[in-house]
């Protein structure tokens, strides 16, 4: 499914858990201008993991993941997939390397119609796979419902759906996922990240930005911390969760996570 | 609350929810009506003079035209005013009649039979249906679609024999080289949707090429060749043209590059003008070779006659058309719509998005060069002054006019808007034209703002835009996709 990555023999590959690395972040550094956002990041994603990225408003996530999906150029540091250099490469020419990015704000074709947008998503192949459009379709039944609505009437969920839809479209092996929680009522969060652990399970890798720690935790394997642009923590995402500093800082007050366990 | 700061005061509630007489839709159709009556009067009566102003004007609302027109208006306002509810009962009663499907000839039969009392209801119902039953019959056959093709190209075929010389010239001159022209601009405006301001550069640099390649020029080229040879290099300048105005443009959106667009024209515009030993400068070209083919058993040379010309322009906008309708629909006319509603959404899906706004530059580009070619032979003379900013302008008010995206949209409205200033030359004051121009375009953008022929994803925008639920801007410009 891979096109054109070849793994290079002794190719120095980080291994999680015993997992081939599929993605590996080495001491990235980002700027905005003057602003240094990442201060040398490096992460790991292991194939088939699900690894959540944690951390508070302008701790780098949202900038770790551009980088990594090639809409953002690191100034330093490399991105490597399955051991091959791949920083430098634009976003648009990585999606055929088999990485799907969920942009931040869902940013679906407002104008197009649930099925146009679906077909879009799988551009980089030359006809749209109708397995893979049965597989959506399977995932998020209110799409099939709904494939000649226009997108932007659609609900804040439903609009996340298509946007991790359009993403499945194009065959992707690594999802990459920005806040796929964000502005959506609590069981609506549910029910994606139900739906993010089926595609999981189907054998995509997902790497995940998360504000709601409590829900990302759940469902990954793995966790990093980020803060003002550096990994302060990682660990396994059981541990993360018990872990009194991580509970303190991100998974907020006693009575959200009251609510959470109920 | 500091002390000393009075709060402000609140008007009620009732009293904003007020509405003065005036302001009421029923007056403001009152009043639209009229000035549209006023208007018609003004342009289908007496031709104005230059000497005296008002004289036209004074002739004409002084007649009993004027009183006709007036009275047609109110007329109108009065019964869609005061007899809406018989109306609304009759149209719905009609249109409940004419809303029977039929299925064969027998069941055009009008419901309660063809009784002489009812006939204001069947009859108009009737004929409704008849022609759909026809027109359901005729779109049946496989051979509709190319057949209605045909018809309709055998129709533009034989049209510059039906009218007078003057109306062939303005169809070759004007119509045929702005149906080229606008084609172009659609694909930059309308389907990858970049607003361009100085789209007649291109045309000019066509034009120009023209000029060059056929010796026409003060410098010598190279080899002097046939305007049909001609075509090929000018689409190629044009299309370098384009990369070199879009390369350094691709990160700028909306009006930016509008501004960038405009100073591309001028920059054109101010070259052609100022660099006499190679374009003649203000002079221009005064001498220009026209088509001609040799084939050694056969030749033929494009005279003055325009009809030739224009059968000539036609074949060149028939294949254009043939071309673009198929790239409409392909990968590429896919990736513009994608760029056009949500670039990095574009981008995360695989579009590369520099790559299809450079093309869509291009290939625009490309095609006003070939107008540009087949103008400066047709006229056999140009000048700077034939590429001013207005036809820039003018152009782009085609695309949007006949509706933006959309081909038949842009080719009707290009037609519309060309021939309408030259209709009025014989009706109103000749300076006066762009001004009735002027006036048809503010009002067709009020209401109906998705142009004459609109393409569905066009009116889709402009349904939403009015719900609320999205952006209707021209330019593409929104900072970003749903997420407002």
């Amino acid at each position: 499914m891979n096109v054109g990555v070849e793994k290079e023999a002794g190719a120095a590959s980080g291994a999680v858990d015993g997992r081939p690395a599929l993605l590996e972040l080495r001491d990235l550094h980002v700027f905005y201008g003057a602003i240094e956002a990442l201060k040398g990041v490096s992460l790991t994603v292991g194939e088939g993991e699900v690894v959540a990225l944690l951390g508070a408003n302008g701790a780098g996530k949202s900038t770790t993941l551009k980088a990594a999906s090639g809409m953002l150029a690191p100034r330093s540091g490399e991105v490597l997939l399955r051991g091959e250099r791949v920083d430098g490469i634009k976003s648009h020419e990585l999606v055929q390397f088999g990485i799907g990015h969920v942009p931040e704000g869902r940013r679906v074709f407002a104008r197009m119609t649930v099925l146009e947008n679906l077909k879009m998503g799988a551009y980089r192949l030359k006809r749209p796979d109708d397995a893979d459009l049965d597989r959506v379709f399977s995932l998020f039944p209110v799409l099939a419902e709904r494939r000649k609505q226009v997108s932007g009437t659609l609900s804040g969920g439903e609009q996340q759906m298509l946007a991790i839809g359009r993403a499945l479209m194009g065959k992707p092996e690594l999802l990459l996922l920005d806040e796929p929680s964000m502005g959506l009522a609590p069981l609506i969060v549910r029910q994606i990240f139900e739906i993010l652990k089926e595609i999981n399970e189907q054998g995509t890798t997902l790497l995940l930005v998360e504000q709601n720690a409590a829900q990302a935790l759940r469902l990954a394997h793995r966790g990093y911390v980020l803060e003002t642009g550096a990994v302060v923590m990682s660990d396994e995402a059981s541990a993360l969760l018990s872990d009194p500093r991580v509970r303190a800082a991100y998974l907020g007050e006693v009575a959200e996570q009251a609510e959470e366990k109920g | 609350m500091t002390a000393g700061v009075t709060a402000p005061k609140v008007p009620s509630a009732a009293k904003l929810r007020k509405r003065s007489w005036y302001q009421q839709p029923r007056w403001h159709r009152l009043f639209a009506l009229v000035v549209t009556a006023l208007v018609l009067a003004q342009v289908t009566g007496a031709q104005g003079t230059r000497g005296d102003l008002f004289a036209a004007l004074e002739e004409n609302f002084s007649g009993g035209a004027v009183w006709g027109w007036l009275g047609l208006a109110v007329a109108i306002w009065l019964v869609r005013e005061f007899a809406h509810e018989l109306l609304g009962r009759y149209t719905s009663r009609v249109k409940e009649e004419a809303g029977r499907p039929a299925e064969r000839p027998g069941d055009l039969t009008p419901s309660g039979g063809f009784s002489p009392a009812a006939a204001p209801v069947w009859l108009p119902a009737l004929l409704a249906r008849t022609v759909r039953f026809v027109t359901d019959v005729v779109r049946g056959q496989r051979l509709y679609r190319w057949g209605s093709m045909a018809a309709l190209l055998g129709l533009l075929i034989v049209l510059p024999l039906m009218v007078s010389t003057f109306w062939q010239q303005v169809m070759v001159d004007q119509i045929g080289m702005f149906v080229l022209v606008a084609i172009g601009l659609n694909v930059v405006v309308g389907w990858a949707g970049m607003l361009d301001l100085g789209f007649i550069a291109f045309f000019a640099i066509g034009a120009y090429s023209s000029a060059f390649w056929t010796g026409g020029l003060p410098v010598e080229p190279p080899v002097e060749l046939n305007n049909f040879l001609v075509i090929p290099i000018a689409v190629l300048t044009c299309l370098v043209a384009g990369v070199l105005l879009g390369a350094p443009t691709l990160r700028l959106r909306g009006d930016y590059l509008a501004i960038v667009t405009l100073g591309f024209h001028e920059i054109v515009y101010l070259t052609a003008k100022n660099w006499t030993e190679f374009t003649g400068g203000s002079r221009g070209a005064p001498q220009l070779d026209r088509f001609s083919v040799d084939l050694g058993f056969w030749s033929y040379e494009w005279e003055l006659d325009p009809r030739p010309y224009y059968w000539l322009q036609l074949a060149f906008v028939v294949v254009v058309l043939l071309l673009f309708v198929r790239l409409e629909h392909s990968r590429v006319g896919r990736a513009w719509t994608a760029i056009r509603e949500d670039e990095v959404a574009a981008a995360a899906t695989g579009v590369d998005t520099v790559r299809f706004k450079l093309l869509a530059f291009a290939i625009g580009a490309s095609t006003s060069g070939i107008a540009g070619v087949i103008y400066a032979s047709k006229l056999g003379f140009i000048n700077p002054e034939m590429f001013v900013l207005l036809l820039s302008v003018l152009a782009l008010s085609y695309v949007v006019f006949g509706g933006m995206g959309s081909i038949p949209g842009v080719l009707i409205g290009t037609a519309v808007l060309v021939w309408l200033p030259e209709y009025l030359r014989d009706t109103v004051d000749p300076q006066d034209r762009y001004m009735y121009l002027g006036g048809l375009l503010v009002v067709m953008m009020i209401y109906r703002p998705q142009g004459l022929l609109p393409s569905r994803r066009r009116q889709r925008e402009l349904r939403m835009a009015e719900e609320g639920s999205g952006s209707a801007d021209a330019l593409g410009a929104r900072p970003g996709g749903a997420q407002a």
